[in-house]
């Protein structure tokens, strides 16, 4: 029994002709303080996956389970403090009328914690943060700092899982370092599991020990990141994003073609 | 060796802001010739901004400096709008992000296509149709004819910037400058749309300026780069050469980028040093 | 871009609690606000109209409702700084205390406007479906309406009176702001930080009230604002026709209306409570330029 269990997961979107199949029959499971990568194209439906276990589309079908207890359609308060999700774009995801404090405490507010103050310095420090950033607005952070108020918010309720929606393909290259860095540690010392959706095979091989990749919403594999380049026996679409995040060459365009 | 088609010179651009005039660019200065030059950078150190320039495409507020800015023989610094309309497009051409913004939505592509070699030809519309239906061919679009006639968003995302393409070198220019032309495509989509560009560089004999944040795609792709940090060229290098990089801030963007091929436990994180600012 | 943390990099303190931190960033805006001079122009103007709502009694050189036939239709002198009226009223003191029936209008009809329209607005806006029908198909009634002629029929059936007209007016000024509240709403609903605090448990009314609100705030305050001029005029039009304040109310537009027999004789009965309507109209459409300019958070 895993910690997250994803078992033939299907969404469609709307009806008859114009229906879209945009998951199709999604099969996965995530051990405990595991970090699992999600990979695939626009289209694949790996953001799709983590929406579903967030809750945002209540219209799947199959079976979703965390912790082994099977998860309604509907979001709970419960899932909250099991489940919670952090961001691509770090400008949009937090308030921008709201100050750090603000965003960090509402969370304990509607679960009726007493201790605010305290747990809102010991996230921010948690996160790289000092607790001179409570009353500052998003607009004067730079991006990496929005993104470690991102995952503050995701860790304030204290959840066993975080969804992790490319956390780091809108910061700049530099940032990126520290952002990953920072949520390995966070990994270790809280016992997190992640599960990441990400285009980007070197921030996969970083973080994950496993990855399925994906394409039009269907799991065309799964293996360990560590396989991803050796020679082992891979589908070919899988070995076309390896080959495509390591250099330009006229062969790959040939076999790029052929694939897609 | 044949001088090089553009020649920038200690380049300098500043824009209005709220708080005062702003130092986007400070002091660039590189040479072109027939060759795919990369300019790598992250947001903020002025890439872009080069790039749009060049083609005195700034807001009127801004101000631009140089010791010199010349395109074959053609003073751009001094150029005024009317000399540039003559060199935009038709001797140097500018590739963008991304296709949905740039192309006209009420307007079908073949004919967007076609108004581009008419601003600068003075043909008849068959021939102008004709050229395109040629010119979508070489960009490897299947099925000229169909495509002439689609609508901008009937068109997917890589079929898009090829048009983009076509479009920008219809009218056979000597210089393109691509912006992030690949940034907005999926990583399959990317390979093809980069091919095309390349063989379209090479057998017209063009330069290409590739301005992008990606480091590892501009060094397999470009033969030489430029790193920008804060508006000013840290480093000029042969892409080949890129891991003997001198300066401090592209070797540390270099180990600082998770690698499928390098796998380390911690990513050594780029420390910035307030002395790369000054020169 | 780099410019994003220069706040941080100026040395700025970190501000020491919520407060301190609202009030910087209000002082930032109240700085954008002041910056172009014609913004500031209506703010004065409108300060202008409270204070002399304020002081009213202190303001005024007669009593507005008091009649001198004797003195009935004369010309601005030095007694009579704007002349009087056909009832020997002084005009001058009848618009300093007709300020505070202006005052009375736009402020009524705001309070009553603002929230109405947020609320159904963004109700709408966040539900979508039947919710979102259902309201704004009533909206779309009212707004298929003249809002003079609209006016008209709810005076005339709750008859005629300062009140009324105001419900009348505040009835077909508030489907604006909601569509304009449920346009905002919509396009905030899919925001990342709108799914993340939902993620965290917040039910629809925080997400509304503490959320939503606030963004949609400076669209609404500053079409209210543009509104203004509006009201005052269809308040003085209503009592142009005598369906709004009723005598010896010193409205401004009955004052108009009042002065229309004696307007070429008398001019000033109908040029000042003219001018008077048009300052402040003015005014508020310069409020509302300015305001749209410093608020825009596209501008930021």
């Amino acid at each position: 029994m895993s910690m997250i269990d994803i078992e033939h997961l299907n969404l469609t979107f709307g009806k008859g002709r114009d229906a879209n199949h945009v998951l199709d029959d999604v099969t996965l499971h995530v051990e405990e303080n595991e970090a699992f990568g999600l990979v695939g194209e626009s289209g694949s439906g790996k953001t799709t996956v983590l929406r579903c276990l967030a809750g945002v589309f209540p219209f799947w079908t199959g079976k979703l389970a965390i912790n082994g207890r099977p998860v309604d359609h509907k979001f709970t308060l419960e899932r909250c403090r099991e489940v919670q999700m952090v961001f691509q774009d770090p400008y949009g995801s937090l308030h921008p009328l709201h100050t750090i404090a603000t965003a960090l405490s509402e969370p304990l507010r509607i679960h009726g914690f007493k201790d605010r103050d305290d747990r809102i310095d010991d996230i921010l420090r948690k996160v790289g943060l000092t607790p001179s950033f409570r009353y500052r607005y998003p607009h004067q952070l730079s991006g990496g700092q929005r993104q470690r108020v991102a995952i503050a918010r995701a860790l304030i309720l204290e959840p066993r899982i975080l969804l992790l929606d490319e956390p780091t393909s809108a910061l700049d290259v530099s940032v990126q370092a520290e952002i990953l860095n920072l949520l390995a540690d966070l990994r270790e010392a809280e016992g997190l599991t992640y599960l990441m959706v990400t285009h980007d095979l070197g921030v996969v091989a970083h973080l994950c020990s496993r990855v399925a990749v994906m394409q039009k919403g269907r799991i065309l594999e799964i293996l360990d990141t560590a396989d991803l380049t050796k020679d082992t026996e891979k589908n070919d679409y899988t070995r076309l994003l390896v080959d495509a995040s390591r250099e330009y060459s006229h062969e790959l365009v040939h076999a790029a073609t052929e694939v897609v | 060796m044949t001088t090089p088609k553009l020649q920038v010179e200690d380049l300098h651009v500043q824009f209005a802001s709220e708080d005062g005039m702003v130092d986007a660019v400070r002091g660039v200065s590189f040479t072109l010739g027939q060759e795919k030059l990369g300019i790598v950078g992250e947001s903020g150190s002025g890439k872009s901004t080069v790039g749009r320039t060049l083609l005195k495409l700034h807001p009127r507020t801004a101000r631009v400096n140089a010791t010199r800015l010349q395109f074959d023989d053609i003073d751009l610094l001094s150029a005024d709008e009317k000399a540039m309309q003559q060199v935009r497009g038709r001797r140097i051409s500018m590739i963008l992000q991304d296709p949905k913004y740039s192309l006209n939505p009420v307007m079908r592509v073949g004919d967007q296509i076609a108004e581009a070699f008419l601003v600068h030809y003075s043909v008849s519309r068959t021939e102008a149709r004709k050229r395109t239906l040629d010119m979508i061919d070489a960009v490897r679009i299947r099925d000229p004819e169909r495509v002439y006639n689609m609508y901008p968003h009937e068109v997917s995302g890589g079929m898009g910037q090829r048009i983009m393409i076509a479009m920008m070198m219809i009218p056979e220019p000597e210089i393109i400058i691509a912006d992030e032309p690949t940034s907005a495509l999926d990583v399959s989509i990317r390979l093809q749309v980069l091919s095309v560009l390349d063989d379209l560089v090479r057998q017209r004999g063009l330069g290409l300026i590739f301005i992008s944040h990606d480091l590892n795609l501009v060094r397999n792709f470009c033969s030489r780069v430029l790193v920008m940090y804060a508006g000013q060229v840290v480093e000029n290098i042969a892409a080949a050469d890129l891991d003997n990089a001198q300066h401090p801030y592209t070797q540390g963007l270099l180990a600082s980028l998770p690698s499928l091929d390098n796998r380390r436990h911690r990513l050594p994180v780029l420390q910035r040093d307030p002395s790369w600012i000054s020169v | 871009m780099t410019a994003t943390s220069s706040s941080l990099a100026h040395g700025g303190d970190a501000p020491r609690s919520h407060w301190a931190a609202l009030l910087d960033n209000s002082k930032r805006t109240l700085r954008r606000i002041l910056r172009n001079p014609l913004t500031t122009g209506g703010l004065i103007v409108i300060a202008l109209l409270v204070t002399i709502a304020l002081f009213a009694p202190l303001l005024a050189t007669h009593d507005p409702l008091i009649q001198d036939l004797n003195n009935a239709l004369k010309g601005p002198s030095a007694e009579h700084w704007f002349g009087t009226d056909a009832f020997g009223r002084d005009i001058y003191s009848r618009i300093v205390y007709g300020s505070r029936i202006t005052l009375y209008i736009i402020s009524l009809v705001t309070v009553i406007v603002g929230p109405v329209g947020l609320t159904v607005g963004t109700v709408a806006g966040y539900f979508g479906g039947a919710i979102d029908t259902v309201f704004m198909r009533i909206t779309d009634i009212f707004i298929s309406f003249p809002s003079l002629i609209l006016a008209l029929a709810f005076v005339a059936a709750l008859g005629p009176g300062l009140d009324h007209a105001i419900i009348a007016i505040a009835l077909t000024a508030w489907p604006p702001i909601a569509r304009l509240a449920r346009a905002e709403t919509m396009t905030l609903r899919d925001s990342d930080f709108i799914s993340a605090i939902k993620l965290a448990g917040a039910s629809p009314l925080r997400v509304l009230v503490r959320h939503v609100w606030p963004l949609c705030l400076s669209s609404v305050i500053i079409r209210l604002t543009f509104n203004m001029a509006g009201v005052i005029l269809t308040a003085a039009g209503l009592g142009f026709l005598g369906l709004g304040a009723q005598p010896p109310l010193p409205e401004w537009g009955s004052m108009i209306s009042a002065g229309r027999s004696y307007m070429v004789a008398c001019w000033w009965m109908v040029a000042f409570p003219g001018l008077a309507i048009m300052m402040v109209s003015l005014a508020f459409n310069l409020l509302g330029d300015g305001l749209r300019d410093a608020l825009d958070p596209r501008g930021e």
